[in-house]
């Protein structure tokens, strides 16, 4: 895997890099006890203080949370735009998670993202193109409680996959 | 985020107790595509490649393939298992290097790297993985992890 040659052949418009730095509209949620239930059944992931109140309330938190990639499940705002995606398949590159506080059962998160980076590289299946997302989730008491920088990578051309561009 | 009390709780793992080079107790999955579509209704994650075999071929994959974020989520859950409710997840890095496969068994792994006290906390950095039945790691990570001390606790 090389990076790209020249600046002509690049998939990065300028449409795309202006959506460097700009916030998408927030999306906000009620953290509601199913959906954690849910959510940590879905990963299989027993943990007690995910589901069961009395054993949450007699633990440090003090009542349920929810797992730590629950964020996941906390879709942020589209842009004002919809950003021009210029590939058909979606991979996910990876995330990186920084914790400032719980999310409780109760709580309501708003989410906002922001792209942070593009950049494309070329591979085996031709031109790839990689967005660095940072994703912020701010509580009810204006906490930052936690933000994910997720790296997209998308390729390849033809019908585009359903949800891509989702996440 | 660091916990100033712990209640009535006694820790399962103190910051006295992790020292470099530890392994974390593993956590084993073996998902079967039925998990790929409750994970997919839970996160809200629809993308195809995880349960439309025809879309993953078209993607270039050989058959549906693992959501990365259903790794992270065993990731974190090889961690928060391992520091127990009286320690705290500050930071989880994941990166997938390599796609998984549903019905294969994805072990998760970790190991201590670091320990350190920070203003009076105790601090542990870990570098863990999921490792596939070739034995590759194909999700590396790395996490950091406050836990009660002794001197503070006790």
């Amino acid at each position: 895997m090389t990076t790209s040659g020249t600046a002509s052949e690049s998939v990065i418009t300028d449409e795309l890099r202006s959506f460097i730095g700009l916030e998408s509209r927030p999306a906000s949620y009620d953290i509601e006890r199913h959906a954690v239930e849910r959510f940590a059944c879905a990963i299989g992931d027993p943990n007690p203080l995910y589901s069961d109140q009395n054993a949450a309330r007699s633990s440090s938190y003090g009542g349920l949370i929810a797992p730590p990639t629950f964020f996941r499940s906390l879709l942020p705002g589209g842009y004002t735009n919809p950003f021009p995606e210029p590939f058909a398949h979606v991979l996910d590159g990876g995330s990186k998670y920084r914790f400032h506080e719980p999310v409780r059962v109760g709580d309501h998160i708003t989410v906002v993202r922001k792209i942070t980076e593009l950049f494309e590289k070329h591979g085996r299946m031709g031109a790839m193109l990689f967005k660095i997302t940072e994703i912020s989730y701010t509580n009810q008491h204006d906490q930052l409680v936690a933000t994910q920088a997720t790296t997209t990578i998308t390729y390849g051309i033809g019908e585009k996959d359903g949800g891509v561009g989702d996440h | 985020m660091v916990i100033t009390k712990t209640g009535i709780e006694t820790p399962t793992l103190w910051f006295e107790d992790a020292v470099v080079g530890d392994e974390l107790p593993e956590v084993v999955k073996q998902p079967d595509t039925r998990q790929l579509v409750m994970y997919a209704g839970a996160s809200q994650d629809f993308v195809a490649i995880h349960y439309d075999r025809k879309v993953a071929a078209e993607a270039g994959h050989p058959k549906v393939i693992i959501h990365g974020a259903l790794k992270s989520a065993w990731l974190g859950e090889l961690v928060t298992s391992w520091i127990g409710s009286t320690g705290r997840l500050l930071e989880l890095d994941v990166s997938y290097r390599a796609i998984d496969f549903p019905d294969d068994v994805a072990t998760c792994v970790g190991k201590v790297t670091e320990t350190r006290i920070e203003n009076g906390v105790g601090i542990v950095e870990v570098e863990i993985g999921l490792r596939n039945p070739e034995g590759a790691i194909t999700t590396p990570g790395r996490a950091l992890v406050s836990l009660p001390t002794k001197t503070t606790f006790s």
